[in-house]
């Protein structure tokens, strides 16, 4: 009897203990290794060949777009404004490549939120010129800064450029100049220091946690992955405007609204992002490296399932030609009531939501918004 | 027969088991709640939320925002006083009440263990298990027993028997035993556990452990039950609790089932565990060892009790097969799911999307579950019709009081079970505000597409 106290004594410290230990294992030596697929091989292909890549490209378009800004308030003409433009587009489009990583540094800053919360509040953005009193680091702020505000800046200040440059040269154009210039520091500084933590030692610290366990880096990027793309992507930049949620459509919700007919380039670069990444492809090159298409691969082969990993690619396709087939998202949410080709268009994006958050998280395993509570 | 209704039910036996089991019981309840309590559940579950799903029948049942930790105080004082037997027949009642208020208020939470603990201290307010090594019986000398009819404590052991038979009846199905499902996608995750992780990915290790999962919870009733096999299977059920805790977040579960397994064991086994504790808390256990024997006062209250206890086990028995008067899949409708040991046997995931429509004019927009949901609730509700169904009610009351007229709700969902291809879940065209819950069988859960064979 004493020996069975004993026994129960040791398994049920064992057992207490075992939780705390789980997320900051060591990679196990795996006796199957035919059989396993390493989570940390393709931590690696994200941190190196993806999100690192992906980040320095989109800090030095912000640097081409500050020079840009440079070289437009030295020399206010048309020209240099039609500069501007295009490097924040470059940016802009950059941008779509990282805004779905929202973990460590740019989960701690809030950077998707302080980068493109749209629509802009424009009324705010002119009493700060007015008033030269403002403090962008504010999260109240957040709709009068980033890419939604230089997109009223640049394109949203007057009828056509000639207009704007007026604006420019008038007698506001210090005070416009300084805004300007806040918005774009401000937007350089989160990028680098984002970018400077990723390069610093919050990579190895993301490849090293290569656990299993809610906190692991697979199941946490995981859910800002499909978080991403459901949030932002889908309702952000369609569901919204299209006013799939209030019943009535919001065209001044598109992104890039001033612009006007850039929204749709930047949907599709978003969905070619978070298609990308799904199949593991390096940021700017073709070559392709461990991802969950081929962890998706690697569980069916134990499976016997479906081929969950085609049926995704090929539900990113047939998004991409719905989306392709339209005009601009504003034209097609003003000039047709309801909007019917892009509702369906909205439609073939929506089919990818249950495909990430049912069938492809279920066979890993994820648990998405985890909830930490009891199970059966 | 005579013979045996005199040994199981009527043949007086030593209190001890019993006065041991309350002692653990109550601790382990006690621990439960402040656990609980600690990890902020309280404010999360049952404060937070703005809206709660509810049993049928039971809607009248919900928090109480703040004072919520006020039921919570009570259970786990009760605990408290069901372990030292201090009145304990009133302390098990109001545990018992105020555990199963708390489980009713959002069936979002619901687990098997905790029905389990409801039905067992349902079952404890007609057991005399104060009548040995209380305060009831130190204070109070004709409250005083050292003998107790042999059926107080085999109930105990019958109720433990069919949760474990009837857990391992569920698993008798196609799914677990010959797809190794869910074992195969939860435990190739789990890699990162020491020492096992790196087994956990291969094939033959998940059929093992779907097999010995099942055998182990049909096997293990009755391995108890016999002297000789009892020390062997302690040590299993010690093993197969453990282990449970280390793959799987199950909370207090496991431990409490190992001490319960401990009621198996013959009195000396108690009686040296109650001397321990006697020893430690200096306490004269000779005063309780009075070799009187607990009689019911009237015959007509013994009859009363015994009428029920049959009653009880007659449901408990029968109660899990009701799945059996439903058509379709039962892990696909899950119509008759609940309250049938049926644990840990699906991987079941969710999604859905609800359509308010105006039913005049056609115009409609989608519902963004986090408005009214948290993460928790909608991940339970994407997958469960009863929960859509109560949620659909719910969003047409908002949304009315909200100034639209004749909101009718529609959704799309998609549910993926034990790893097969997400499918279909509800007919997208049914009006889900012109359906009623009831106990019939919901006919607009689209069928299942697939076979699942077994009990």
């Amino acid at each position: 009897m004493k020996k069975i106290f004993g026994i129960i004594c040791i398994l049920v410290i064992i057992g207490a203990c075992s939780d705390d230990s789980i997320g900051e294992g060591e990679p196990n030596p795996s006796p199957g290794e035919g059989e396993r697929f390493e989570r940390s091989s393709m931590l690696v292909n994200w941190a190196d060949n993806i999100i690192i890549p992906a980040y320095t490209e989109f800090s030095s378009d912000l640097a081409t777009l500050k020079a840009s800004l440079e070289a437009f308030q030295s020399d206010v003409n048309e020209t240099n404004l039609i500069e501007l433009r295009l490097s924040w587009i470059a940016a802009y489009t950059t941008w779509q490549h990282v805004a779905m990583f929202e973990i460590g540094p740019a989960e701690s800053l809030g950077y998707q939120l302080n980068m493109n919360i749209y629509p802009t509040d424009s009324e705010k953005i002119e009493s700060f010129i007015i008033n030269d009193n403002y403090d962008l680091s504010l999260s109240s702020n957040r709709d009068a800064k980033g890419f939604p505000a230089l997109d009223y800046l640049i394109n949203g200040l007057g009828e056509n450029d000639a207009a704007i440059v007026t604006r420019y040269n008038g007698t506001e154009k210090e005070a416009l100049f300084a805004y300007l210039n806040s918005v774009v520091d401000d937007m350089v500084n989160l990028t680098d220091s984002v970018l400077s933590e990723w390069t610093g030692g919050y990579r190895d610290t993301f490849v090293a946690n290569d656990g299993a366990s809610a906190t692991a880096s697979v199941d946490r990027l995981v859910n800002d992955y499909i978080f991403y793309f459901e949030k932002y992507l889908r309702a952000g930049k369609m569901g919204i405007p299209l006013g799939v949620f209030s019943g009535s459509p919001l065209p001044q919700n598109v992104e890039a609204y001033y612009k006007g007919d850039i929204s749709k380039t930047l949907f599709l670069e978003g969905l070619n992002a978070v298609q990308n990444f799904f199949n593991g492809k390096s940021f700017g090159s073709n070559e392709n490296g461990e991802s969950l298409a081929t962890y998706l691969n690697k569980l069916n082969s134990v499976k016997n399932g479906e081929d969950l990993a085609l049926l995704i690619n090929e539900q990113f396709d047939l998004a991409r030609e719905a989306v392709l087939g339209l005009s601009t998202f504003i034209g097609e949410i003003e000039n047709n009531n309801p909007p019917t080709d892009m509702l369906l268009a909205y439609d073939e994006v929506q089919k990818v939501v249950p495909l990430l958050k049912v069938d492809m998280v279920s066979a890993m395993s994820i648990s998405i918004d985890f909830v930490d509570a009891d199970g059966d | 027969m005579g013979s045996i209704i005199e040994k199981y039910i009527k043949a007086p036996v030593e209190a001890a088991p019993l006065a041991v089991f309350r002692i653990f019981f109550g601790l382990m309840m006690l621990f439960s709640i402040i656990r609980f309590w600690s990890y902020g559940w309280i404010d999360k579950l049952y404060i937070q939320p703005k809206f709660f799903f509810s049993y049928y029948g039971f809607d009248w049942v919900k928090p109480l925002g703040i004072y919520t930790y006020g039921i919570f105080f009570i259970c786990g004082l009760a605990t408290l006083f069901v372990a030292l037997g201090y009145r304990y027949r009133i302390s098990i009642v109001i545990f018992f009440l105020s555990f199963t208020y708390i489980e009713l208020m959002d069936k979002t939470t619901y687990l098997n263990h905790y029905y389990f603990i409801s039905i067992l201290s349902f079952l404890m307010i007609f057991l005399p298990a104060n009548t040995y090594f209380s305060i009831d019986a130190w204070k109070i000398k004709n409250k005083a027993f050292q003998y107790i009819p042999a059926w107080t404590v085999n109930s105990v052991k019958l109720l433990l028997g069919i949760v474990y038979f009837y857990a391992g009846l569920a698993k008798l199905n196609s799914d677990w035993l010959f797809r190794a499902m869910p074992l195969k996608i939860w435990l190739p995750s789990k890699f990162d556990i020491p020492f096992i992780g790196g087994l956990l990915g291969q094939e033959w290790l998940q059929y093992a452990f779907s097999w010995s999962g099942a055998l182990y919870d049909l096997a293990i009733p009755f391995l108890l039950l016999v002297k000789r096999t009892r020390p062997y299977a302690f040590l299993l059920v010690i093993t197969f609790h453990v282990l449970t805790r280390v793959l799987f977040p199950i909370g207090m579960f496991p431990y409490i089932m190992i001490v319960s397994a401990l009621i198996f064991f013959d009195t000396d086994v108690h009686q040296r565990i109650l001397n321990g504790v006697a020893k430690i808390f200096k306490i004269d256990v000779g005063r309780f060892r009075n070799n009187k024997e607990f009689k019911y006062l009237t015959p007509l209250r013994r009859k009363l009790v015994l009428g029920v206890i049959s009653t009880f086990f007659l449901i408990q028995l029968t109660f899990p097969f009701r799945y059996l008067l439903y058509p379709g899949e039962l892990f696909w409708t899950e119509e008759g799911y609940r309250f049938s040991w049926r644990v840990m046997l699906m991987e079941k995931t969710g999604y859905a999307q609800f359509k308010i429509v105006n039913g005049d004019t056609g115009r409609w927009f989608y519902v963004d579950n986090s408005d009214f949901l948290t993460p928790f609730q909608e991940k339970q509700m994407a997958f469960q019709p009863d929960f859509i169904l109560e949620y659909a009610h719910f969003l047409k009351n908002h949304f009315e009081k909200d100034g639209h007229k004749n909101v009718q709700v529609y959704v799309d969902c998609k549910v993926s079970l034990n790893g097969r291809l997400s499918t279909e879940f509800i007919d997208p065209n049914i009006d889900l505000t012109s359906q009623k819950e009831s106990f019939l069988h919901k006919n607009w859960i689209t069928p299942f597409k697939d076979e699942i064979k077994g009990i």
